[in-house]
């Protein structure tokens, strides 16, 4: 009996994988957590409204998606990487030596960053760069000298904050969110505190440019003594946490706190609300640019890939009335732009 | 368990009666010892209470789903501009086409029935309506065309806000800074739930619908991935059973016993105890990267899922060929059936019960599993397409319940943790199920020698 049954599995395992060579006609992305949300939600809508199947969507990273991106042209590779921050140099190249040479970058919109705090907790309503550097850095500047980090209370820097224990929830190194945090709130505040100067003259190099890379590096640590927790996870895991810290600050998208403001209160950064208009405008200053990025080799072969791409950027989905804007991408005032790109199949390097 | 005193070697100084005491003192010994194991059996009674009673509490509310009653007119001059009626003509208007539509027809509803409320532009509507219900009147209009110019009744999905509402998930002193609802639209939502425009009834489609996107979770259902999850079942039940069943006959029955034999055995009883994030990787290296099977596919879910549950069957078959007694073999032997004949004939059939026992108890701890099924890329994937047929539902990339579990609890808005928890109260379901079955089997089968 268990021969009998052992063949059958065996062929039945042989005839799945021979169907396995069919052609593919339906568009397949992956890539940033982050832009997810966004392109599950335009695949639906495009499977709604196309007669072609809905795309397949999947996560991973903005890295991880960007490999395989780069995997090589053909139908078992994705059609589409999306990403939270712009393709790197090496990433371009590892593309060209796959023989993925002609790419379309698409800018969709931007997503903001915001600091929030349980709502029934302590005020946090205004923070400046220069507060979370002080809150978050192992150095800062104590009367014009570079000190070990001694502050253990927000008021102890600055009188307004609340007089509660420091404890921040920052996302986790691999993190897309980490970097536009780094460069966007720590830098500035590195520089806003003096910090960033006396760093580059403490630190080594050849000449002043590398000494300057050196400080604007160091700007990026973050204290090492439990003030400040990594989150690898999600934002759910931030907001859990927040949930049991009533004295704690986590950092969010603005789509994430949008969907929680039962739960969470936002701070102001450098007195600017976070809303999409003021990131739309560049007044708020934590944000970042969402891509996605499409293999021009596919276009034709994979059916709807095209269509997939303009629909994203159509006025009706991600203009500022469209359903991705109502989830909390802040539109793109050059979405026009991106349009005709899409339109004309420009590719990187010649279209930009 | 006083009258224990009345021991034959009682001395005669003491009486019948009363108990000495050193007798006393084993007897507090005892109902101390007693008292301990009640103590632990009602800890763990109160825990799986807990446990029970708040997956239930939170997860209940999955299976309830509000709906909106709207006429909605199919507006002629909207839907088929150039009067053809042809059907790619009408199909060119897209579900932003639709919307308006919609909220039109909610909107003239709401003034019909007399309620008074500020909202009087039709685009309040939107965010009462599931983003879905255009898409549901536009396939509704692309199979009916000559619909078009009637007034059609749709029962359509209120918003996810509007539902937590009624579920009392959202409250009202919560939505001040809430974009997606105002405290006007709820207090419209009571009124229409007074008028009987807006119920709650039974959400069928959470339990065969597929997974939706972040912006209407009122959509989302676990039936794609419950689909996902029963082909990857089928390819651990038909890879493991027989192999399981082969190997441990052979081990039982044929092998020598030798060095070789025993270091196998020694392996197969660490390989239960292996980690399943560890199967995950080696599925990972093994067919992904090494046999370029396609990713995120119920296939090779299933053949790293066949690895872990491999060691649990072969034990499990092991144990209960083990406990069929020799004379049985012997008997079989001794009116000349061959040793195979012997096995396949008489001691198979005896250890079935105990084998499709481990076997089902081995599925069932597969179907609960998420670490490996993370490593090849089944979680972190919207299960929004039905598989469109038997070998594509082996191959097309697919989620599993646990993984989507995950996947919704995950998500931003609040809604998918209410699903997360009646996704769990499915899963259970299957596993008790399952359980069940093996129960069942083993009292109706089961001989004892």
């Amino acid at each position: 009996m268990s021969r009998f049954t052992l063949s059958t599995s065996a062929l039945a395992i042989l005839a799945v994988s021979a169907t396995a060579a069919a052609a593919r006609d339906n568009v397949q992305v992956a890539g940033s957590s982050t832009v997810l949300p966004y392109a599950s939600i335009v695949a639906e809508a495009f499977g709604e409204n196309f007669d072609f199947p809905t795309p397949v969507v999947e996560s991973g990273g903005s890295s991880a998606g960007l490999k395989r991106f780069c995997e090589g042209v053909g139908e078992n590779t994705i059609d589409v990487a999306n990403s939270s921050r712009k393709i790197r140099e090496k990433e371009i190249k590892a593309c060209a030596e796959a023989g993925v040479t002609d790419i379309i970058e698409v800018r969709i919109g931007y997503d903001g960053i915001v600091f929030a705090s349980q709502k029934t907790g302590p005020e946090f309503t205004t923070f400046t760069q220069a507060d979370l550097f002080n809150a978050l850095s192992p150095k800062v500047v104590i009367d014009g000298k570079l000190v070990d980090n001694p502050y253990q209370k927000w008021s102890d820097f600055n009188a307004d904050l609340p007089d509660v224990e420091i404890a921040t929830f920052i996302p986790g190194t691999k993190h897309g969110t980490r970097e536009v945090f780094e460069e966007k709130v720590l830098v500035q505040g590195c520089e806003d505190t003096g910090a960033y100067e006396l760093l580059k003259a403490e630190a080594e190099g050849e000449d002043d440019k590398a000494k300057g890379k050196a400080a604007h590096k160091a700007c990026y640590n973050v204290r090492t003594d439990g003030k400040s927790v990594d989150i690898d996870g999600d934002y759910t895991e931030t907001l859990a946490r927040l949930d049991s810290n009533s004295n704690g600050v986590g950092v969010f998208g603005l789509a994430f706190y949008e969907n929680n403001t039962d739960k969470l209160k936002v701070a102001t950064m450098a007195d600017v609300a976070p809303s999409t208009e003021t990131i739309a405008s560049g007044e708020y200053p934590v944000s970042r640019p969402l891509y996605f990025y499409v293999k021009k080799a596919h276009i034709g072969v994979i059916p709807g890939l095209k269509e997939y791409a303009e629909f994203f950027v159509s006025d009706e989905i991600a203009g500022p009335d469209g359903p991705l804007s109502d989830y909390g991408l802040v539109s793109d005032p050059e979405l026009a732009a991106t349009q005709t790109l899409v339109a004309d199949e420009a590719t990187m390097g010649e279209g930009m | 368990m006083t009258d224990a005193t009345a021991t034959p070697q009682a001395a005669p100084a003491t009486s019948l009666v009363a108990a000495d005491a050193r007798t006393q003192k084993r007897n507090r010994a005892e109902r101390r010892f007693r008292a301990y194991g009640m103590a632990a059996i009602l800890t763990g009674l109160f825990f799986l209470v807990v446990l029970v009673s708040s997956i239930l509490y939170n997860g209940v509310g999955a299976f309830q789903q509000s709906f909106v009653n709207v006429p909605v007119y199919l507006d002629p001059a909207k839907l088929d501009k150039n009067g053809t009626g042809d059907i790619e003509e009408i199909k060119k208007v897209s579900t932003f086409g639709y919307a308006p539509l919609i909220q039109d027809g909610l909107l003239s509803e709401v003034q019909k029935s007399g309620i008074e409320t500020p909202l009087t532009k039709s685009k309040d509507m939107k965010n009462l309506l599931s983003a879905s219900a255009a898409a549901e009147v536009r396939d509704y209009v692309v199979a009916n065309p000559e619909q078009i110019g009637e007034t059609v009744e749709f029962r359509l999905l209120a918003s996810s806000r509007v539902d937590g509402y009624l579920k009392g998930r959202v409250k009202r002193e919560d939505v001040a800074d809430d974009k997606n609802i105002s405290v006007e639209q709820l207090d419209l939502t009571d009124q229409l739930r007074d008028a009987g425009i807006v119920s709650k009834g039974f959400n069928l489609s959470f339990i065969t619908g597929a997974d939706a996107s972040e912006s209407r979770p009122e959509q989302a259902g676990i039936g794609v991935s419950m689909l996902g999850s029963f082909f990857m079942m089928l390819v651990v039940l038909v890879l493991s059973l027989p192999i399981g069943v082969a190997a441990s006959i052979y081990l039982e029955e044929f092998a020598p016993q030798n060095r070789f034999t025993d270091l196998i055995e020694v392996n197969i009883s660490n390989l239960a105890a292996v980690p399943s994030i560890v199967f995950g990787i080696l599925g990972l290296a093994v067919f992904i990267q090494f046999a370029h099977l396609p990713q995120s596919a119920p296939l090779v879910g299933g053949l790293v899922l066949t690895l872990m549950t491999l060691p649990t069957i072969i034990i499990s078959t092991r144990a209960s060929l083990k406990a069929v007694p020799p004379s049985i073999r012997d008997a079989a032997l001794g009116v000349g059936a061959s040793k195979m004949q012997s096995i396949f004939h008489h001691v198979l059939p005896l250890a079935m019960p105990g084998i499709l026992t481990g076997t089902i108890i081995g599925l069932a701890q597969a179907l609960g599993e998420t670490a490996p099924l993370l490593l090849i890329g089944m979680v972190g994937y919207i299960a929004s397409n039905y598989p469109d047929g038997f070998a594509s539902g082996f191959l097309d990339p697919n989620s599993a319940m646990p993984a989507q579990i995950y996947e919704w609890a995950k998500r931003a808005d609040p809604a998918y943790y209410e699903r997360a928890w009646g996704g769990i109260i499915i899963l259970l379901v299957f596993l008790l199920t399952m359980n069940a079955i093996a129960i069942i089997l083993r009292r109706r089968f089961e001989r004892r020698w």
